[in-house]
């Protein structure tokens, strides 16, 4: 029996290659010269790259922590786009539920709302991301996700025998994205905005497979976003340039909405479709839309309990 | 009841004159965010509002920016023209002027003087006979489409823009509809996302700019954007 303490790595995977390749070293040498290495390794990098290996989570910074990162991608983004931009970490506020409603009966599908949305959230252009997906529907069918038509391309739109589903995040009140995500890179801010925190997550990529909505989306190549239509007014949470390997997502544009604006969306929408607003006001728009009009939520049978409504305003 | 209340009533009916309010009093005030107090309890600065600020001055009140009636070029104020022309009541296809203007609006039942004042063509003429500027024509509109106009002041209908907790900028009627011919005008759709086989590959552009990669119906997709081929 060998001593436990001499319990040995061997290389190679048979008995044949431990006789024909016999170098042994004991555990804690092997987990000493890991150490002694990335050690190394670290001390000889430049601090950008030291930083990127002990990262913490974003929700462990300090205050200063969070300035310090905030610094650190100021002048990453100025070096890669050549221009300055202003990357911001604002909270929740307090007594705040973000909602949004969306009215059927008003959208007519000119996907206004899908470029937008990619140019004031820094989305890829090539590989192309977009985080808004409009759904052609059949009026005759009614909603039928297994019918529906994203690639319509008509002359002009609204078509008379359809009508059109916009769907993004839906920002559920019980998100599964969140609740699979291995590393917790991925969670529910105090206003109810689920954000992804890029440097943590390690693109397993089973949020998307938890998501029933089809909302969220990894980053194959590097993200491609031209410096002149780059949108410097970023949120460390939201639509920040995200690196190869990561998943994304719509964040109601936190870097408007906690700055008190309305989503990109909501501005840009040529029928006044999209509603957006605080849950918790009994006074804003959206709760006056869920006392007032016929509300309903896609996949309602999931118990996901999104915070993004779909009503018909007539 | 007797005929004598009956004929009074009608008196009453025959005499009553239309009640146009001299500006400034309450049937004519500008809109403000005074009365509603609910939406407009905050006030702060406006981004994207400038060029704005048409709204006709009310009593001290602060106004909510709504831009200018979108008027044609050159066509207010009325009276310029108007003026030195008799109103000619008579119902009929406009030719010398306003040939560009097509009814289709309830024509039916309706042409120009049910809201264009006869006299006074810079302003509109509610049911009731009280004239309002152009500025304020929703509530003119709000005589009929009355669901809509609740909804529009409460922020339900219609678009508005600026901060969900500050102020807004409303847009007035007529700014997405056309009055003479109010359902919305067709859009031409902006470009359909690329098929996900087509994301990798480098010509994925050069098949987005030719109008899309393939109209084949049975590769629909079901909204998953995921690229996993």
């Amino acid at each position: 029996m060998p001593d436990p303490r001499t319990d040995a790595i061997t290389c190679g995977d048979t008995e044949d290659d431990a006789k024909v390749d016999p170098v042994t070293l004991s555990r804690r040498d092997f987990l000493t010269a890991v150490g002694m290495a990335a050690a190394g390794f670290l001390a000889g990098c430049s601090p950008e790259v030291r930083e990127a290996y002990l990262q913490k989570h974003f929700l462990e910074l300090s205050p200063p922590e969070v300035e310090a990162r905030l610094g650190r991608l100021h002048a990453d983004y100025a070096k890669r786009f050549g221009t300055q931009v202003q990357v911001s970490a604002l909270p929740a506020q307090p007594g705040v539920v973000f909602g949004y409603a969306l009215d059927l009966s008003r959208c007519i599908g000119c996907r206004r709302c899908v470029y937008a949305c990619v140019k004031e959230n820094n989305q890829s252009r090539n590989p192309q991301i977009q985080w808004i997906r409009v759904l052609e529907m059949e009026k005759k069918k009614g909603i039928d996700f297994e019918a529906a038509n994203p690639y319509y391309n008509p002359e002009q739109v609204p078509d008379p025998e359809h009508f059109y589903l916009p769907v993004a995040c839906q920002q559920c009140r019980t998100p599964q994205c969140t609740r699979v995500c291995p590393v917790g890179a991925t969670w529910q801010e105090p206003d109810g905005i689920v954000v992804i925190d890029y440097d943590w997550c390690i693109g397993c990529r089973c949020c998307m497979s938890a998501c029933p909505y089809g909302a969220r989306h990894f980053n194959w190549g590097e993200p491609e976003v031209p410096a002149a239509e780059l949108n410097p007014n970023m949120h460390v949470l939201g639509n920040r340039p995200r690196p190869r390997g990561v998943v994304e997502k719509c964040t109601f544009c936190i870097q408007r909405v906690r700055a008190g604006r309305y989503p990109a969306c909501v501005e840009i929408c040529p029928v006044g479709a999209r509603k957006f607003g605080n849950l918790l006001d009994p006074e804003s728009e959206i709760a006056r839309i869920l006392r007032e009009k016929r509300v309903f939520v896609l996949k309602a049978e999931l118990k996901t309990e999104p915070k993004f409504y779909y009503f018909y305003g007539i | 009841m007797s005929a004598v209340t009956v004929l009074a009533i009608l008196v009453v009916i025959v005499r009553a004159k239309p009640v146009i309010p001299p500006e400034g009093t309450a049937a004519n005030k500008a809109f403000s965010p005074a009365d509603f107090p609910a939406v407009f309890a905050k006030e702060e600065g406006l981004i994207g509002a400038a060029g704005a600020g048409a709204a006709p001055p009310g009593a001290g009140a602060v106004l909510f920016p709504v831009p200018a009636p979108p008027f044609s070029e050159g066509v207010f104020p009325c009276m310029e023209c108007h003026g030195s022309i008799p109103a000619n009541g008579e119902r009929r296809v406009l030719e010398a002027m306003h040939g560009d203007i097509v009814l289709h609006h309830d024509e039916e039942h309706r042409w120009c003087l049910d809201c264009h004042d006869a006299e006074d063509r810079d302003h509109l003429r509610l049911a009731s006979g009280a004239l309002v500027p152009f500025t304020e024509s929703y509530r003119l509109c709000g005589q009929c489409h009355g669901t809509q106009y609740r909804d529009w002041r409460s922020g339900i209908h219609g678009k508005r823009t600026g901060y969900w907790q500050g102020s807004k900028r409303y847009l007035l009627c007529v700014h997405c509809h056309n009055p003479h011919s109010p359902r919305f005008a067709s859009l031409q759709p902006l470009p359909p996302p690329v098929r996900p086989q087509f994301l990798r590959s480098e010509d994925a552009l050069a098949a987005a700019a030719s109008g899309g990669p393939g109209t084949d119906a049975d590769t629909k997709e079901n909204g998953d954007a995921g690229p996993a081929h």
